[in-house]
């Protein structure tokens, strides 16, 4: 805990070197007098040179969500690449409120980036404003904000949304023969990920007119909460054929819940977004056939080189390139909606063939 | 401590029989609870000064009344339904639906005060709905409320779905009202929201403390039957102050959608229990009768600086779990283990005495 103090403390120079570069140019805030009355430094870095010393703030949508934890743990081995450090903050519950305090200690320890996974598209929106104004560079990752340009900021897509939603409707029908009443066990019913994956799917569904959607059930990312919906469909819809879980924690649930009702299992196929150290157990007795993800390291990992991208100076515009470390790619920032966001790449399917092959 | 003194003449009943043989007046032993949230707030502070480095940061005054403020605002009426007897576990939902209320009809196009209206009247409705189950057909209070609980946050999501509003193509809410989430008072580090939990916290306490209801809300709380007997209308004082509790939630609504600029159906879910915590550890006895609006407010500001000083040293979440159900816990021990204590000692007072006979 004091190591963390320290590393603050050590940081404010840095921190306050961005400031006087004008960045605050518009500040009137009353909050920030530790700020203001820094030596005037150069805070000129050269264009893809990353400065060192940098503090980003991980914010994830809660603490205990393994998919985050290994965001997470892939942003603190970007920074660390890079000389910096990463401070994992949030609450226990998916709600904004929880995070908001999270914001309001980044700003107050003048960090240089925050990179957020929103548990609301634009609750938070007014404290990563002022997080902006005050020259902290605001990067969102898993789960987008949408707060146009007040502040803007970049979002690292895991994935097209549209290749998400489409490829488990295609995965899916591959395994039912594209036939038969499905249905959808996603997150919270806010989740801003889930239901934009949710529209694709209803879209692509659309090719496939042998195969019906009858009910779209929130577990909210809860255990027992995913559980209770999910024994409503199965006795609701006697002739479900497939289901399709866009969430880590619907997928391992609905999967335990198959594995030990074994009649249940034989009509009904599950598909979607799963953890491969979760999943492997079901993929190999033949529970669950095969599901997808991106490597949510990867995507963490990403996130850390874009914030230490922009923390560097790279602007926050379309066309402007940052480096990758060990994905060895150069991402260019791509407008689209309204907001710049780069992908991650395609999503990865597992079955029994590659599940051994991850360790996530 | 005056204020205690003006609950005294109407706490004269068997419970207090620990005051029979004149060593324990009752608001001796609540000056020490209070005392001992002053001296627990100032080490927390202190604690806080020293190992954070921004906690003496002015801001942070201001972002604790913004976090804590509107839970804060929601824990005095919950105080009054405690000192009955009762307890309401349906503020956090009753929070939810009136946002969702707002939320709803300014998607629809609705002027923004009379969506106010309307959300508060929705509270009173919920709140009324408690009152009624409690106090007319004699239901318990926590199963009454747990029902509203999921019956309130299922009518908000049942409003908004998974649309959190302002949703594309809406107006945003009037910046001047959303900016009570960022800005402060001006020429303070004081959150509106905090300014209106001390406002309300004066008149609350006024009304416990100095006032026949406050009074008649004490008798009912220790001694139910007593204070029937007294000529007070013990249910419809419970049935009003439900409908209170639901009024100041849906206030809470509107100022946590206000602060957000935006309100989905969950806002503020499980909010309900950190309520309770501050009411509990504000030394109000969860049997009814006992308590202080002061002890409530030096709850607040104990909960609320700590909650700041644990995010700011990046104490994980789950931690900051434990430390909050840890206060309850205190809460819960320390009077009722006092108590206990002084019943042991008594009782072996009382058998030490016939002995030389």
């Amino acid at each position: 805990m004091t190591g963390i103090g320290a590393g603050r403390r050590t940081l404010v120079p840095a921190a306050s070197a961005v400031l006087a570069g004008g960045v605050l140019a518009a500040c009137s805030s009353t909050s920030n007098d530790g700020g203001g009355s820094s030596p005037a430094g150069s805070a000129g870095a050269s264009s893809g040179g990353i400065k060192s010393g940098l503090t980003v703030y991980f914010i994830p949508k809660d603490t205990q969500n393994p998919y985050e934890v290994l965001a997470d743990e892939g942003g603190q081995k970007a920074l660390k690449e890079l000389g910096g450090k990463v401070v994992v903050s949030s609450g226990t519950q998916d709600t904004a409120a929880a995070q908001q305090p999270s914001i309001q200690a980044a700003i107050q320890a003048h960090a240089d980036a925050i990179v957020i996974a929103g548990n609301d598209p634009s609750a938070l929106c007014p404290s990563l404003n002022t997080a902006a104004r005050q020259g902290i560079k605001i990067v969102a990752f898993d789960s987008d904000v949408q707060c146009g340009d007040s502040p803007n900021h970049l979002f690292i897509n895991q994935a097209d949304t549209k290749t998400i939603g489409t490829s488990e409707v295609d995965l899916l029908a591959k395994q039912i023969n594209s036939e038969g009443q499905i249905a959808i066990l996603s997150a919270a019913a806010s989740a801003t990920n889930q239901n934009s994956w949710i529209k694709y799917m209803k879209e692509q569904l659309k090719k496939y007119p042998k195969m019906k959607l009858v009910d779209t059930v929130y577990g909210n990312d809860d255990p027992a909460t995913s559980l209770s919906v999910l024994q409503g469909l199965i006795s609701g819809y006697p002739n479900l054929k497939g289901i399709i879980s866009p969430t880590t924690v619907g997928i391992s649930t609905a999967a335990q819940y198959l594995d030990t009702h074994s009649d249940v299992a034989k009509r009904i196929t599950l598909t979607g977004l799963g953890l491969p150290s979760e999943m492997r157990k079901y993929i190999k007795d033949g529970t669950v056939e095969s599901f997808e993800l991106w490597n949510p390291s990867d995507l963490g990992y990403l996130a850390g080189y874009a914030a230490a991208a922009l923390a560097s100076g790279t602007p926050l515009q379309e066309g402007a390139t940052f480096e990758s470390g060990s994905l060895k790619k150069t991402y260019t920032m791509q407008q689209g909606d309204g907001e710049l966001s780069v992908v991650l790449g395609p999503p990865t399917v597992f079955d029994k063939s590659n599940i051994d092959d991850f360790n996530f | 401590m005056t204020s205690e003194l003006a609950t005294r003449p109407s706490g004269d009943s068997a419970v207090l029989s620990g005051r029979a043989d004149g060593r324990q007046p009752l608001w001796r032993s609540l000056a020490r609870w209070e005392t001992g949230l002053v001296v627990v707030l100032v080490g927390v502070l202190i604690w806080a000064s020293v190992k954070s480095p921004t906690f003496t940061d002015p801001s942070t005054l201001f972002y604790i009344g913004v976090n804590t403020g509107y839970t804060a605002i929601m824990a005095l009426p919950m105080t009054f339904v405690v000192m009955t007897g009762e307890i309401d576990l349906s503020v956090a939902s009753m929070l939810g639906l009136a946002g969702s209320t707002v939320g709803y009809l300014w998607h629809h196009g609705w002027n923004i005060w009379a969506a106010f209206a309307v959300a508060l009247a929705v509270g009173v409705v919920g709140g009324a709905l408690n009152g009624v189950l409690v106090a007319r057909f004699g239901l318990p209070s926590i199963a009454v409320t747990i029902g509203t609980l999921t019956m309130f946050r299922g009518l908000a999501e049942v409003l908004l779905g998974s649309l959190t509003i302002p949703s594309l193509g809406d107006q945003q809410f009037p910046e001047w009202l959303t900016n009570i989430g960022v800005n402060s008072i001006p020429g303070s580090q004081l959150s509106w929201s905090m300014l209106l939990f001390v406002v309300l916290a004066v008149i609350f306490g006024v009304v416990l403390h100095v006032t026949p209801l406050g009074r008649a809300m004490v008798a009912i709380g220790l001694q139910p039957e007593a204070a029937k007997f007294a000529g007070i209308r013990v249910n419809r004082m419970k049935f009003w102050l439900f409908v209170l509790s639901g009024l100041i939630s849906a206030f809470a609504g509107i100022l946590v959608t206000l602060q957000q600029a935006s309100v989905s159906y969950n806002v503020g879910t499980g909010l309900e229990l950190n309520v309770v915590a501050i009411v509990l550890f504000g030394g109000v006895s969860i049997f009814g009768g006992r308590g202080t609006i002061l002890g409530v407010v030096l709850s607040v500001a104990i909960v609320g600086s700590l909650q700041m000083a644990l995010v700011q040293l990046n104490v994980s979440a789950d931690k900051q779990n434990i430390v909050t159900g840890v206060l309850l816990l205190i809460s819960v021990i320390v009077p009722n283990g006092a108590a206990a204590l002084r019943r042991a000692r008594d009782y072996l007072r009382r058998r030490a005495r016939p002995r030389p006979l």
